[in-house]
């Protein structure tokens, strides 16, 4: 483990243990690691003791915040669906919570899907998570038994070979581009600040958008082909808490239930589209997919436009509402026809 | 043949043949389109016969979900028309719609849609002859796309 994740973790636990035992949250959410290498799992410390088993490092790609919402609802007395909510102050939630997680812990505010006065915020910034998939690639379908990480490199070892990598050519592509790695909103900062300045943020979706529309609707089909529609990108979102989800729907049945490629088409698109003006970038949904298709491209080229049709970029202002659930009266409209009275 | 695939319920995808005519779905304002195609009717304003109208309270309740529908089943085009800013009766559901409007369409040809499948427009219930042109218009594009393929979920029946 690296110098740094080591002092990180170590603060985590010791401000976790602290706030545990003194009672100021009944939870803590952040990460413990996983059982193969490479990946975390996330976990709630409801007792002091429990602090210990929390770990920072850089395979800690899943979004914290999807799991806040059905937390706090469990530390709450229960009640039934038509009961007032119970006077006085609710139990609080502490989290850790990197530049997109806080974003996306600020949707859910503007969404009143969490109660801030609820949270502890625990703010680290990122410094771009490893993609264990490019891994998998660097070391050329030989199994990766054993990952360290260094300053800047990674060592992975397997049965018979050993090998070096440069870190950031692991990282993920949504943390390459990622402009907002220190958190928004946080009540303890902990680790190093960043000041990572990136230019071509959304370099990645204009050389799409170059190539002629037969190349892009081959590039569309050809990313979602091996699509099982597993919905474990779904899942991992913390923008996806519809109680029933579109794919869900039987009447009408928005998109059918096979792997038939207009379906999963469509299953592509709506969702993406749900997230439009919403999304982080926070690359969870790309991470907790089986199967390696890069769906963030279609939410990326959402975020693109929001921000330069609307000048809008998710999860940064708690008090502004979502492009989506707003408007301006001089909004561009050169797409529609209006044909003018004779 | 078209009726053969009608009768199927399911895909309205047509084969490109010599007399191929598009059909397009059109979800129109109760206030202000339909009213307009109403009127283009009771004026015989001629408009080509291609297009299905489906009548909605707003064009603020049409979502990305009922248009990719209106594909998938097999609709050569999707034309969404509603009030004019400042006119809606539900005071601002035209204008929520055309930031919806304006992303998925930049979305759907960013993926390769071809541009002119969906289409939007404003039209009011005193534009009649507008109505029309508009319909012309959308039906012209369409026919020069041809057929839709993408998208379409194809179902066999045979
Ligand atoms: S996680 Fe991957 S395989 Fe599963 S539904 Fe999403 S894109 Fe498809
Ligand atoms: S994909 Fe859309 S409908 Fe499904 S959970 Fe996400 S936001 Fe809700
Ligand atoms: S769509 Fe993906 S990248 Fe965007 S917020 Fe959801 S999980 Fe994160």
């Amino acid at each position: 483990m690296s110098d740094t994740n080591a002092k990180i973790t170590e603060e985590i636990r010791a401000k976790a243990r602290e706030l545990l035992s003194s009672g100021e949250i009944a939870a803590f959410l952040g990460f413990t690691s996983g059982s193969l290498p490479m990946t975390t799992r996330p976990f709630v410390a409801k007792r002091p003791g429990d602090a210990d088993k929390l770990i920072w490092n850089s395979f800690c790609v899943m979004n914290l915040a999807n799991y806040l919402p059905a937390l706090l609802e469990s530390l709450e007395p229960p009640r039934g669906p038509k009961d007032p909510p119970p006077a006085g102050p609710l139990p609080k939630v502490g989290v850790v919570a990197t530049g997109c997680c806080s974003r996306n812990i600020v949707v859910q505010m503007q969404e009143r899907q969490v109660d801030r006065s609820r949270l502890v915020i625990l703010g680290v910034s990122s410094r771009g998570m490893v993609d264990r998939k490019k891994v998998m690639a660097a070391a050329e379908g030989r199994e990766p038994l054993k990952v360290e990480e260094g300053g800047h490199t990674l060592k992975v070892s397997g049965r018979d070979y050993e090998l070096e990598i440069d870190r950031w050519s692991a990282v993920r592509d949504n943390c390459l581009t990622c402009a907002h790695n220190n958190p928004v909103i946080s009540d303890y900062l902990i680790g190093p600040v960043s000041n990572r300045d990136v230019k071509d943020r959304f370099a990645q979706i204009e050389a799409i958008e170059a190539m002629p529309a037969n190349a892009r609707w081959k590039w569309f089909t050809d990313e979602i082909a091996s699509c099982i529609r597993c919905y474990a990108c779904r899942n991992a979102c913390p923008l996806c808490y519809c109680p029933t989800c579109f794919v869900d729907d039987s009447r009408p049945q928005w998109v059918g239930k096979s792997t038939e490629p207009a379906d999963t088409a469509l299953f592509h698109i709506l969702r993406a589209f749900h997230c439009a003006g919403r999304c982080t970038d926070c690359g969870a949904c790309e991470s907790a997919c089986p199967m390696g298709i890069k769906m963030r491209l279609f939410t990326r080229k959402l975020s693109k436009d929001a921000f330069n049709l609307f000048g809008a970029e998710a999860g940064l202002d708690p008090q502004a509402q979502p492009p989506l659930a707003t408007y301006r009266p001089d909004d561009p409209e050169e797409f529609l026809i209006v044909e003018e009275k004779k | 043949m078209e009726d053969k695939n009608l009768q199927s319920g399911t895909n309205l995808a047509a084969s490109p043949t010599a007399n191929w005519e598009p059909r397009i779905v059109a979800f129109l304002c109760n206030w202000c389109s339909y009213a307009g195609a109403d009127l283009a009717g009771v004026s015989r304003f001629q408009y080509p016969p291609n297009i299905r109208i489906i009548r909605v309270p707003c064009s603020g309740r049409v979502s990305a979900n009922m248009i990719l529908d209106a594909l998938k089943a097999g609709a050569d085009g999707v034309l969404v028309s509603g009030c004019h800013p400042g006119d809606c009766h539900y005071i601002s559901g035209n204008l929520h719609a055309r930031r919806r409007f304006g992303l998925l369409k930049n979305f759907l040809e960013f993926l390769g849609i071809e541009p002119g499948r969906i289409n939007f427009s404003w039209v009011s219930a005193s534009e009649g002859e507008q109505f029309s042109e508009v319909v012309k218009k959308v039906t012209g594009r369409v026919k020069a796309l041809g057929p839709t393929r993408r998208l379409v979920k194809e179902i066999r029946i045979d």
